[in-house]
């Protein structure tokens, strides 16, 4: 008995050797989703034979519907950058449903120091502050913003590793305040007209680019650091990561810090792109980031998903949202859809994770 | 005190409130040796262990590791010190791999001036961890594989790996074997005779009387919160052991834990 277990007995360790990624199969699934839009524009009736994505009415250089395709990803990306962060902490075991309300608050604040002196020769009708705070240097804004979202997350992410209450009702109670700052700042009315480079944050496809840019920072970030390992390791197994001598609570305080502030520069680039911010803005975004993550295959339970999965995700999620629109599916009946699509995602993943665990 | 022994306790002793879970424990454990701690449920052992490795705070007594007293204020001040513990619930994380396990908080990095950004040296984890796995003969053959999809076995090897990987001071396993499968028990306890080759010291928690006289030098039983016996392996047998743990014997110089 001693002779069968003793040594390695002749077995070499991989060192290489993977498992078949999660994110390939949720690549896949874009595939068959666009392939059954298109099917959807051949076979019903009053869609005349219109092609979904391979449209070339409009270049026929291209093989792609341009002009779509730039919509669903230009949609994509702005609550694909909350996403990214929404996925961090959600790896962590945690849950953010404070990121919509934050995007509306960050940016009427933002867009406050943000401002232009003269709108068409006149005075700013919009004007939040006195003459100090007009065509302040970009830098400015950038930072307020981005410090608001520090200051908010750093509130969640102490909430809920010191005293303890559930990310659930940490991040809904402050879901109620960022809406009630973004209502109060202006007793509601829209901050308007920013200064030229302001606005050319979130001009053309700058969203797409900025989102992009952030995703491939996150996914090295992710993978590569000890931070990553550790949101990974928390989520995972708490217990095991505070053994481990891994500071939990600073760790999920960082987290949700990171996650605030990625929803606070969403907002920035929202409230550019717009060239205006309203205390509305931001509505249902948490819930969309959150089903991004969820669709790119970020377990809820925590310690398993990635950046690329998110991406993954926030493209199926644009490309259903698009491919209803397409096919003329009523507005009404569209929420109700991706509903249902989501949860099914879910009801997916749970099934494959148990089939996994059947087999070991 | 000799400079040859590893571990010291005197009188210690943890109450929980009115129930006294330990009393007077005098436990001494030198290089190289393998002791096993045998008991009933509810004799001690659990508790013992969880005083020493600094997850409870003992009520009184005293500790000595290589002679120094110590007074652990967490696990992790006991692991920094060279303590290493695989316990009954084993603390890994089940979504990372085997080198992201055996190096949780403790990682190799580059770039350290990154803070919490800096970065991970994958290929120094994965070459210490290989190994530490052929130190101890170990046998998982993906090493990239998630914890989630290990037998429970392989777990419970991961676990003990950490020993072999860190070269700690003193190994103390808490029922290792108790959830395994035989042939992973025996895995286990190659392992356990590696470490012995190795001479590293080791103090076993365990109910298998077959394994206990299989793999250690001395064991020390517990019963009703006291030491009770403390028998080197030659003068004793499995008769003599079972009538230690039930009562009706009591070794000579532990009468009042009668």
């Amino acid at each position: 008995m001693a002779d069968a277990t003793q040594g390695t007995g002749g077995l070499t360790f991989d060192a290489r050797k993977r498992a078949w990624p999660n994110e390939l199969n949720i690549f896949f699934a874009l595939i068959l989703i666009i392939f059954a839009f298109e099917a959807a524009g051949q076979l019903l009736p009053y869609m005349k034979g219109q092609s979904f994505l391979f449209d070339t009415r409009d270049r026929f250089d291209s093989i792609f519907n341009e002009a779509r395709l730039r919509i669903i990803i230009l949609q994509v990306a702005i609550i694909g950058i909350i996403a990214l962060g929404v996925t961090q902490v959600i790896i962590s075991g945690g849950i953010d449903l404070s990121s919509g309300p934050l995007v509306g608050a960050t940016a009427m604040i933002v867009m406050s120091f943000a401002q232009t002196e003269l709108v068409n020769g006149g005075p700013n009708p919009k004007a939040v502050f006195g003459d100090w705070a007009f065509d302040l240097p970009l830098i400015i804004p950038l930072i307020v913003g981005l410090s608001f979202g520090a200051f908010i997350g750093a509130i969640n992410g102490s909430l809920i590793a010191y005293t303890r209450i559930p990310p659930f009702i940490a991040t809904l109670g402050m879901f109620l305040i960022c809406r009630g700052i973004a209502q109060a700042w202006t007793r509601g009315q829209p901050v308007s007209f920013p200064t030229e480079s302001y606005s050319l944050i979130g001009k053309g496809m700058m969203p797409v680019y900025l989102f992009i840019a952030l995703a491939i920072l996150f996914h090295f970030i992710l993978k590569y650091t000890v931070y990553g390992k550790h949101t990974y390791a928390i989520g995972s197994n708490e217990d095991a990561a505070r053994m481990s001598g891994i500071n939990v609570k600073r760790h999920k305080v960082l987290v949700y810090m990171i996650a605030s502030m990625l929803a606070a520069f969403a907002a920035i680039v929202l409230s550019s792109k717009n060239l205006t911010a309203q205390s509305g803005m931001g509505i249902f975004y948490e819930l969309y980031a959150i089903a991004m993550a969820v669709i790119g295959g970020v377990s809820l339970t925590g310690g398993r998903g990635s950046i690329i999965g998110t991406v993954l995700g926030a493209m199926v999620f644009g490309v259903i949202q698009s491919g209803f629109t397409y096919i003329k599916l009523d507005a009404f009946y569209q929420l109700m859809a991706m509903g249902g699509i989501i949860i099914g995602a879910v009801v997916l993943d749970k099934v494959r994770q148990e089939r996994a665990a059947m087999r070991s | 005190m000799s400079d040859d022994i590893v571990l010291e306790t005197r009188g210690l002793t943890k109450h929980y409130g009115g129930v006294h879970a330990l009393n007077d424990a005098n436990f001494t454990l030198k290089k190289g040796e393998h002791v096993a701690i045998m008991g009933d449920n509810g004799a001690g052992k659990s508790t013992f262990v969880r005083q020493i490795t600094g997850v409870e705070q003992r009520t009184r007594g005293d500790i000595f590791f290589y002679g120094e007293p110590v007074s652990f204020g967490g696990p992790l001040d006991a692991r920094e010190a060279g303590i290493e513990t695989v316990f009954q619930t084993l603390a890994l994380a089940d979504d990372l791999d085997v080198p992201d396990n055996l190096f949780l908080g403790r990682e190799k990095t580059k770039f350290d001036w990154l803070g919490p950004f800096r970065l991970l040296d994958y290929k120094a984890m994965r070459k210490a961890t290989i190994d530490g796995l052929e130190k101890t003969a170990v046998k998982i053959p993906n090493i990239r594989n998630t914890i989630r999809n290990m037998s429970g076995g392989q777990r419970q090897c991961v676990a003990i790996a950490r020993t072999a990987t860190f070269h700690s001071r003193l190994t103390i396993m808490d029922e290792p074997t108790a959830a395994l499968g035989v042939q992973e028990t025996a895995q286990v306890e190659n392992i356990v005779r590696t470490l012995k080759e190795a001479g590293e010291p080791l103090i076993l928690v365990s109910h298998n009387m077959r394994q206990v006289f299989d793999l250690v030098d001395r064991i020390v039983v517990f019963r009703r919160g006291r030491i009770c016996a403390n028998l080197r392996k030659e003068d004793t047998d499995g008769q003599d052991v079972v009538a230690y743990i039930t009562g009706a014997k009591t070794q000579e110089g532990y009468e009042d834990a009668a």
